[in-house]
């Protein structure tokens, strides 16, 4: 007798077996009880069957593909660690690029991931569900790949090793800190449109084909490949992001206003979050890939004006920030490092003044503001650090309400002058940096006048090192904010004179010659 | 009208309410024009603290820009907000009308920053 061989399934029937056909509807229990989450911010959902998968991928499948990309991956990072890859770099200026981003981009990942989990968790749909579940792995994966690549740098350069007790306590990693607390203190549908849509698809390539095209330029295959690796899975995020976007205008023409407003608040907070991404492309890759104000218009002008043209026809309209960052491209690389180089005493990075040919460079790629606003200021700090009166900044500073950054930014039309906003809040004054983050204070005082400004945080004696007797008569607040930050005095200062400058050129010296 | 949505009341007082501070209250300083100091910076004083004591750490801050010495007081023109104002001095902050979170805008005419960059 012949076998009976079952007919191998076809991936749309895996797909249907594997996912939707996995979920169920409660019946001891109440629906919108097991899913509160997902009617209170007003978005009205009808039917959740409607929810196109994008990439029909599961979880098995996903598992394969992963764990092929892992192993990839860490046979390159194997390869450059033994071959003492970190020499390689172009210059060792470059690896202050890596501080930068281990602080500020691994731990948000690691936000990331536990957003898309509570997604997974709150989303009604079986669909959407299986997909913020892999992205949730995705994100953590990301969270621990970057951190191995640079867990080998850790061994040789200062300033690394304490990123994790900074995350929460550093006054320049708080605006990404906010970011994700208040995307992931929101609403799940606000959550998508803030993780899933704004940074996701407006602002991720602006963040990581930099850095990753910055570590393939500068010699670092370590960041590159880590880089690679997680493109794929990017690709993945933007259509989960957009779809989502799509769902919620197609579901209820009352959606419109809301997904609207969430756009252009979170554009706009993704805006003021990569202000450090363009100084680390201006100012801090020993080889530069091309200016920010470049990738601006490539990446976000371009790609994302061409977004907002498609999505127009569900009436949505180009977010309202977004002339004020086309002005802004101009100038925010360079009030972001020359915030940064103030502050010699303050960061686990070194920050130093361009070399007379790097400034050169600037002056070509920002003709309209470079010479006129930012070279005099700059020759005169490298002036004053070759008379030996390094500009070093003593004081605390002000930040915005809503986005955390420091108080930095110009009026809007006048580069000269500083803009300010203020909000009155049940008597209280709030102060914001720009129009737009005073407008989402105004939309959401309750929330915002809780925001974790650390400046006032030491004034009010909270940012001190475990067992300081804040009662002793000689206590001031913010005392020792070294040892709170637990910041590795070598790693401060400005990068000239550094242990890093020295152990580089003399282990470079020592794999070159005899 | 606020646009928070909650599934649950939503009562929290402000993280920065003038209580949190031990009788001091929060006070920003900004040098227009001298963005150098990119970032205006902030104190905590108590209301009964002499204005001369916020000149002293305007001093202790600013006196790094070579403008500091070119200032012509006389000249100064001060701002609470946007409001205009003359600081006394020897008088204190709450008799100057100084309040938590009040920010002052110090300009000085004809000082522009280095080569008139406003930096």
């Amino acid at each position: 007798m012949d076998m009976k061989v079952a007919k191998k399934l076809g991936l749309k029937e895996r797909y249907a077996l594997m996912t939707r056909d996995l979920a169920w509807d409660t019946t001891y229990q109440k629906m919108e009880d097991v899913f509160p989450q997902t009617t209170y911010e007003g978005i009205k959902i009808h039917d959740w069957d409607k929810w196109e998968d994008p990439f029909r991928l599961t979880m098995d499948a996903y598992w394969k593909y992963q764990a092929e990309k892992e192993r990839k991956l860490y046979a390159i990072l194997d390869g450059f660690n033994q071959n003492n890859g970190h020499l390689s770099v172009t210059d060792a200026r470059y690896i202050n690029v890596l501080k930068l981003f281990l602080g500020s981009t691994p731990p948000l990942e690691l936000m990331a991931a536990r957003g898309f989990s509570m997604m997974g968790r709150q989303m009604n749909g079986a669909g959407p569900r299986v997909a913020c579940q892999m992205q949730a792995v995705d994100e953590y994966r990301h969270f621990q790949t970057q951190i191995h690549s640079i867990s080998n740098y850790n061994k040789y350069y200062n300033g690394m090793d304490e990123f994790a007790h900074q995350q929460s306590r550093m006054w320049y990693l708080s605006d990404g800190k906010s970011f994700f607390d208040d995307a992931i203190t929101a609403g799940p549908f606000e959550f998508m449109v803030a993780i899933g849509f704004a940074f996701e698809y407006v602002l991720t390539n602006i963040l990581f084909v930099p850095f990753i095209s910055g570590a393939a330029y500068n010699g670092d295959m370590a960041a590159m490949t880590v880089g690679f690796s997680a493109q794929s899975d990017e690709a993945r995020h933007m259509t989960l992001g957009l779809e989502c976007i799509k769902f919620m205008l197609e579901q209820d023409p009352d959606n419109l206003p809301i997904v609207q407003r969430w756009i252009d608040k979170w554009t706009w907070r993704g805006t003021r979050k990569l202000a450090s991404v363009g100084m680390m492309m201006d100012y801090m890759l020993p080889k530069r890939i091309m200016s920010f104000k470049e990738a601006w218009e490539m990446y976000v002008e371009e790609n994302g004006g061409a977004l907002f043209k498609d999505l127009a026809r569900y009436g949505i309209t180009i977010p309202k920030c977004f002339s004020q960052t086309i002005e802004e491209k101009e100038h925010v690389s360079h009030q972001s490092w020359i915030g940064f180089y103030m502050k010699p005493q303050a960061t686990p990075f070194h920050t130093w003044i361009p070399t007379p040919d790097e400034m050169d460079w600037l002056s070509e790629k920002y003709p309209n503001t470079f010479d006129q606003y930012y070279r005099p200021v700059l020759e005169f700090f490298d002036a004053q650090e070759k008379a030996g009166n390094r500009f070093n900044n003593q004081t605390a500073p002000m930040n915005c309400q809503v986005c955390v950054s420091t108080m930095k930014f110009n009026e809007p039309g006048d580069p000269m002058e500083m803009c300010f906003r203020e909000s009155i809040y049940n008597g209280e004054k709030f102060h914001t940096c720009s129009d737009h983050c005073k407008e989402i204070f105004d939309n959401e005082p309750e929330k915002y006048s809780q925001t974790f400004i650390s400046s006032h945080q030491v004034l009010q004696g909270n940012c001190e090192p475990d067992g300081t007797d804040t009662s002793a008569p000689d206590f001031k607040p913010g005392q020792d904010m070294l040892g709170y930050w637990k910041l590795d005095k070598r790693a401060l200062g400005d990068f000239n004179g550094s242990e890093d400058q020295k152990n580089f050129a003399a282990w470079r010296e020592q794999a070159t010659k005899n | 009208m606020t646009l928070l949505k909650t599934l649950a009341p939503y009562e929290f007082k402000s993280r920065d309410a003038v209580e949190n501070y031990q009788g001091r209250q929060l006070l920003y300083v900004n040098w227009e024009r001298h963005r150098m100091f990119s970032r205006p910076f902030v104190l905590a004083m108590k209301p009964e603290t002499p204005f001369s004591a916020v000149l002293e750490e305007m001093a202790a801050c600013f006196s790094y820009h070579p403008d500091w010495q070119h200032i012509d007081w006389d000249k100064a023109i001060w701002q609470n907000g946007n409001t205009p104002f003359t600081p006394d001095r020897n008088k204190t902050l709450a008799e100057n009308g100084i309040g938590h979170k009040d920010l002052i805008r110090f300009r000085t005419p004809g000082l522009d920053g280095i080569a008139g960059t406003g930096y």
